[in-house]
Order: structure tokens, then C-alpha cells, then sequence
């Protein structure tokens, strides 16, 4: 039934309903609407789980593995400096492939001190074995959840997720959304049913110790789990459309891509405003078309390869910075399209909060027609 | 696609008030989307949120610039933010006052005073001025049905203090039509 | 053999190390000092000295791999590192 109501409490709402049996998550801006409402859901017992309340984001994840290795349904959700105090735990929950879900309230990393959005923050844990999604608005940043347990906790994955949704920009934001009832996920998710749990009765460790004779096998287990999830989510994104009608068995979306000559590559709710811009902009005749990246890991390159392969230039936007190289998006778009000749440029925009406009895509366009790229966009001049 | 822009002070209640225009709307049966100025919070500095209406689903993510409906909670802002800058032609500006105007806002826009403040201390006994605010916007502009904006309300507060908000809302709405 | 996933593991691993073929020096347990205060199984790594009926300590050579831990802290100097003999 559709609703409006708030980003993150359509979110939490969309966690309840699959059931965790066990939340730890320590509230920061702009996360806490939704582990608030949760810690009501489970105090008000619309909720059967159990709420470990704990002194920061490295012990909640941590608690997270705990339960997970216990055999339970678990869930966190954080943001900024807290998923950065949660590094180490980040590349443990994933070694030890355990299918913990997260939110991300995207925002930017200090210092400087900034509560507003970028996507610094999970981009740079790309590297530590967690599955990405990226939502472009409520509806999605609800519904890739259930899509992130059901892979997540499929026996040929095995990896944790981070749902990935712009901070404020969607959690704060009222719209409507279609919210499912405990009916539906029911059947689309079922009971966790861990590969091995923590049982006293049949001891079993975890994330034991890998010599050099060893470890890169882990790795390459890992990496191979990671590139088994294209399918997995393939098929069951292809599933919620059956069942709900809205199918996220993609990785990629085109938007009025098919006859573009500009091709805009993004990931977020900065999808949106784009698909205004390209409207417009195809009003006033200029061949504009978008590439939104849903899932960033496993990163679709042959898939964006293949999207884009008839395009004339490709512009991609990226809401962080690996600061001495390029934005995370770029380098690694560049890198699906190694040996074709389509020139790419990337655009680093939206950090800290910084708005973004119709206007700003359109000059963005503007300038990847001139091959100009690979900057900053944006930048107040008077500053520097 | 129309937009909204509130001006307010931390305080008083201007997010509330595009969340619940935003709710009222879309129980109108329009697309609506509410949103803060994100992270000014504080009590008495200068908040804007925002309210988009659409037909169909609403895509854009930015804040609003040029909207076609301003709500300025307090006057005092008027000297200390430029409340109307961007204004669209024909577009409506409700401020909260009781004073006439001395200032202008830009021609081929319709400016709206209302005495908000006396009517919230009347009917809820505080100087809450959203919800009048909200009246005098239905009343104004359109966007919203009057007992879209009541249900909104009920659902928002706890019986007694969603009544009282509805009979500030009411008058505010009352005032308005009737100058109209 | 393929790998666990998550380099899961049963407990017992241990036991496959057989540490005792490390040894150079080995303990040599002298009762007729022993106080029985069991410092030596309190404080050996490889946790291979245990009790017997009597309430006496020696080490599981299996295991021992001579580190001179437990000589080392004997407070009656019972226990003496003598060369392996292989």
C-alpha cells in the first residue's frame, strides 16, 4: 500500500518486516531515526528481537557477528566516522561470511567535521568483501533489504550487505513509498537457514587463523563469491518484480540511454535530479542518457561495458574522492571500458552536502562535450 | 511541478509543517515530497524546509530555488534572510504577521498576511504558527484539501492538541478564503 | 582438501601438532622435590603437563616441545633441561 512518510522510517519499517532477530547499532546523524524506531518496534513488541544497546559502532557490528555466527537473522545500521570505527570489524564479518545486513545513511567523512551527505563513507570500505547497494529513492533504499537478505544469505554467498541510501537527501525526506506487509516478505523471505552456526553442543570457530600457505585462497573464495552474486541477485531481483512489480534483477539501469551520445554514469538519489536534467535536455535536442550503478559490489563491469558501448562520451559523477587518484566510480567505469576508444571523465561533486542541481548536470554535459573532466565540479573559486 | 519553500526558526515547527502539507497533499492524490535544509537545527536560527507537488513521481533531489509558494513563520526573518528570492511570477508569499507590510515582494507575485501568532495563541494557547500557517496555505493556494490537512493532523498529534491545531488551522483557513 | 568457508574450524586442531618432534631439551621431572604446586602445568604454552593420581606433574612429550618454561619457574628447582637425545 502506498504511504508518505519519512526515509527512514519506511526503513525501518521494511527491516522489521524481515524479521531480524538480532539489532546492534549505535545512533548517529543522520542514521538515528531508524534505529530509534526499531528500539520502539522491539520495545513496543512489534518486534521479536533482540536490541543490544552498546558503547560504539565497533562493538555493535561486533555484537552483529556474534549473533550472526549464532545462527541468527542480524542487522546494524550506521554512517561516517561510525562505519569508519568499524573497519576492522567490516573486513571480519565478510572473512567470516556471515550475511549481516547494514544501512548506510550515506555522509561525508571528517575532518572536517560535515553530517551531510557524500558517499565517502561506504565507497571507502569497497575493498572489504561487503556486497553494495545504492538507492536512487525510498522506494528502493525499502525494498533492497529483502534483496540484500536473500542474496546475503544465499549458501553460494555468504557475504554481508551494505544498503546504501544518500543521507538526509533520502532519510529525512517524506515520499510516498509502497510498503509491504508481513504477508509478502514472509514469502519472499523466508527463515534464515545459516550454512553453520555457534552451537556449545557442536563447538565450531570462526575466522580462525590463515598462514601465507592459505590466506590468498580466502580471498579468492571471497572475490569468488562477489562475482557469483551478479546471478544471485539476478534471479532474486527478478523475483521481487514477480511478485511485487518492481524487478531489481538488474544491476545497472539505462535511462533514455538506447540513441544517447552522452552517457552520465551515477549511483544514488543524484539519479533523480539526472533524469530531470536528461528530460530537458532532450527537449532541447542533445542526446543525453544515464547510467545508474545499483549495485556498486560486485562491481557490473562487463555489464556497463555493454550498456555503453555505443555512446560518444561517457561522463561519470562521483560523490567521493580517493584523494590523489580520481573519484572510486571513474577509475573503475575507465577500467570496464579499457581498450575502447569512448573517452570517459569523471566529475567529483555533491561532497559534504553541496547541492546539486539541474543545472549542475547540464553544465557537466556541457563540459564532457568539450572533454573536459576529471576535476572537481563546482568548486567556489574565492575559497582556493 | 509546484514547490514550496518554508522559512521559520529552529523551533518553530517548519519541517512539521512541510511533512504534514506534504502528507495532506498526498492524501489529495497528488505526488508530494517533504524535505529539511538539512543540519541547521537549532533553536531560533533561520530553517528553511521544503514541499514539492506533482502529478507524477518526483525525481529531483535538490533543494528548492525557485519555488511557487514561500510561508515565512515569523517576519522578523524578512530583514535577516532574503525569504523571497526566487519567487516565480504569480506565485503566492504568505508571511506571518500582524503588522502591514514594509516590504515589498517581487511584482506579479501575490504577498498573503495573516496574524498566525494571535490565532495559535487563541486556539492552542502557544505561539505554534504552523498549523494556521497550514490553513492559510490550503485556503491560498489549492494544493491541499482542507480535511486532507485535518487528517493529517489526527494522525500526527494525540486527540486533544490535533482538535485544537485543526481549529487554528481552521480559522487561519477561514480568514484567508473569506479576503479572497 | 577444500577450504572452510570463513576458515571455519572444528575444535581440536591442536592436538594434529605434534610439537613434542620440536624438542632439544627435554624436562625431566624430579618427584622427590615436587611440592605439588603445579606452576609448571599453570604456566606451560602448550598446556601438556598434567596431573597424576598422586598429585605429581609431567609432561605428554607428544606435545612438549622443550621451551624450559616450566624449569624455568619450578620454585624447588625439580624440573631439569636435558639434551634430547635423538
Amino acid at each position: 500500500m502506498m504511504e508518505i512518510t519519512e526515509g527512514s522510517h519506511a526503513i525501518a519499517e521494511a527491516v522489521r518486516l524481515c524479521r531480524p532477530q538480532v539489532i546492534s547499532a549505535y545512533p548517529i546523524t543522520p542514521q538515528t531515526h531508524i534505529v530509534e524506531a526499531l528500539a520502539d518496534f522491539v520495545a513496543n513488541c512489534q518486534l521479536d528481537a533482540e536490541y543490544i544497546t552498546v558503547e560504539n559502532e565497533l562493538s555493535a557490528l561486533s555484537a552483529c557477528i556474534g549473533a550472526s555466527a549464532a545462527g541468527s537473522r542480524t542487522y546494524s545500521a550506521t554512517t561516517s566516522q561510525g562505519l569508519a570505527l568499524m573497519f576492522e570489524v567490516c573486513f571480519n564479518a565478510a572473512g567470516m561470511r556471515l550475511p549481516i545486513i547494514m544501512s548506510i545513511a550515506n555522509r561525508a567523512l571528517g575532518a572536517p567535521l560535515s553530517i551531510w551527505n557524500d558517499q565517502q563513507d561506504s565507497i571507502s570500505l569497497r575493498d572489504s568483501g561487503w556486497l553494495q547497494f545504492y538507492a536512487e529513492d525510498n522506494q528502493e533504499a525499502t525494498d533492497l533489504h529483502l534483496l540484500a537478505y536473500k542474496v546475503a544469505e544465499d549458501h553460494s554467498i555468504q557475504l554481508p550487505a551494505f544498503v546504501c541510501f544518500d543521507g538526509f537527501i533520502l532519510s529525512h525526506t517524506y515520499e510516498p513509498v509502497d510498503m509491504l506487509t508481513q504477508e509478502d516478505v514472509d514469502k519472499y523471505l523466508p527463515k534464515f537457514n545459516p550454512y553453520e552456526r555457534l552451537d556449545a553442543a557442536d563447538p565450531i570457530s570462526f575466522g580462525m587463523y590463515a598462514t601465507p600457505e592459505y590466506y590468498p585462497e580466502f580471498r579468492y573464495e571471497m572475490d569468488q563469491a562477489q562475482k557469483r552474486a551478479k546471478d544471485v541477485i539476478a534471479k532474486a531481483g527478478k523475483e521481487f518484480g514477480t511478485m511485487f512489480g518492481r524487478d531489481y534483477s538488474a544491476l545497472i539501469e539505462g535511462y533514455r540511454l538506447e540513441d544517447a551520445d552522452t552517457a552520465i554514469v551515477a549511483m544514488g538519489s543524484i539519479c533523480g535530479t539526472i533524469k530531470d536534467a536528461i528530460d530537458e535536455m532532450r527537449v532541447e535536442g542533445k542526446k543525453v542518457g544515464l547510467l545508474k550503478i545499483r549495485v556498486f559490489r560486485p562491481f557490473p563491469s562487463e555489464e556497463i561495458a555493454k550498456m555503453l558501448s555505443h555512446v560518444k562520451r561517457v561522463a561519470v559523477l562521483d560523490k567521493n574522492i580517493s584523494l590523489g587518484a580520481k573519484g572510486a566510480t571513474v577509475i573503475e567505469v575507465r577500467d570496464a571500458l579499457y581498450g575502447s576508444s569512448i573517452p570517459v571523465k569523471g566529475y567529483v561533486l555533491g561532497l559534504g552536502g553541496r547541492d546539486v542541481r539541474k543545472k549542475d548536470i547540464k553544465e557537466i554535459v556541457a563540459l564532457s562535450e568539450k572533454g573536459q573532466g576529471d576535476i572537481f565540479y563546482g568548486l567556489r573559486k574565492e575559497l582556493i | 511541478m509546484r514547490e514550496l519553500r518554508i522559512h521559520g526558526r529552529g523551533g518553530q515547527g517548519s519541517v512539521t509543517a512541510a511533512e504534514l502539507i506534504a502528507v495532506a497533499a498526498f492524501e489529495g492524490g497528488v505526488f508530494a515530497q517533504a524535505f529539511p535544509a538539512f543540519g541547521v537545527e537549532r533553536r531560533g536560527a533561520p530553517v528553511q524546509a521544503f514541499v514539492r507537488f506533482d502529478d507524477k513521481k518526483i525525481r529531483k533531489r535538490s533543494q528548492v530555488y525557485e519555488p511557487d509558494y514561500i510561508i515565512v513563520q515569523d517576519s522578523t526573518l524578512i530583514k535577516d534572510v532574503n525569504v523571497f528570492m526566487g519567487v516565480k511570477q504569480g506565485g503566492i508569499v504568505i508571511v506571518n504577521t500582524e503588522k502591514k507590510p514594509d516590504y515589498k515582494v517581487p511584482n506579479g507575485v501575490k504577498l498573503i498576511t495573516i496574524d498566525a501568532t494571535s490565532i495559535a495563541l487563541k486556539a492552542i494557547g502557544l505561539p505554534i504558527t504552523n498549523t494556521s500557517l497550514m490553513g492559510a496555505f490550503a485556503a491560498a493556494t489549492g494544493e491541499i484539501q482542507f480535511s486532507a490537512l485535518e487528517k493529517a493532523l489526527n494522525h500526527r498529534f494525540p486527540k486533544e492538541l490535533a482538535a485544537k491545531n485543526i481549529d487554528a488551522a481552521r480559522v487561519a483557513f477561514d480568514i484567508v478564503k473569506g479576503a479572497a | 582438501m577444500a577450504l572452510a568457508v570463513g576458515c571455519r574450524a572444528r575444535p581440536g586442531k591442536a592436538r594434529d601438532n605434534k610439537t613434542g618432534s620440536w624438542r632439544v631439551f627435554k624436562p625431566v621431572f624430579d618427584h622427590e622435590k615436587c611440592s605439588k604446586c603445579g606452576m609448571c602445568s599453570t604456566l606451560c604454552p602448550e598446556g601438556c603437563i598434567h596431573e597424576d593420581a598422586e598429585g605429581f606433574f609431567d609432561p605428554d612429550y607428544t606435545y612438549c616441545k622443550g621451551c624450559g618454561i616450566c624449569a624455568n619457574e619450578c620454585p624447588k628447582e625439580a624440573i631439569a633441561m636435558k639434551q634430547e637425545e635423538k
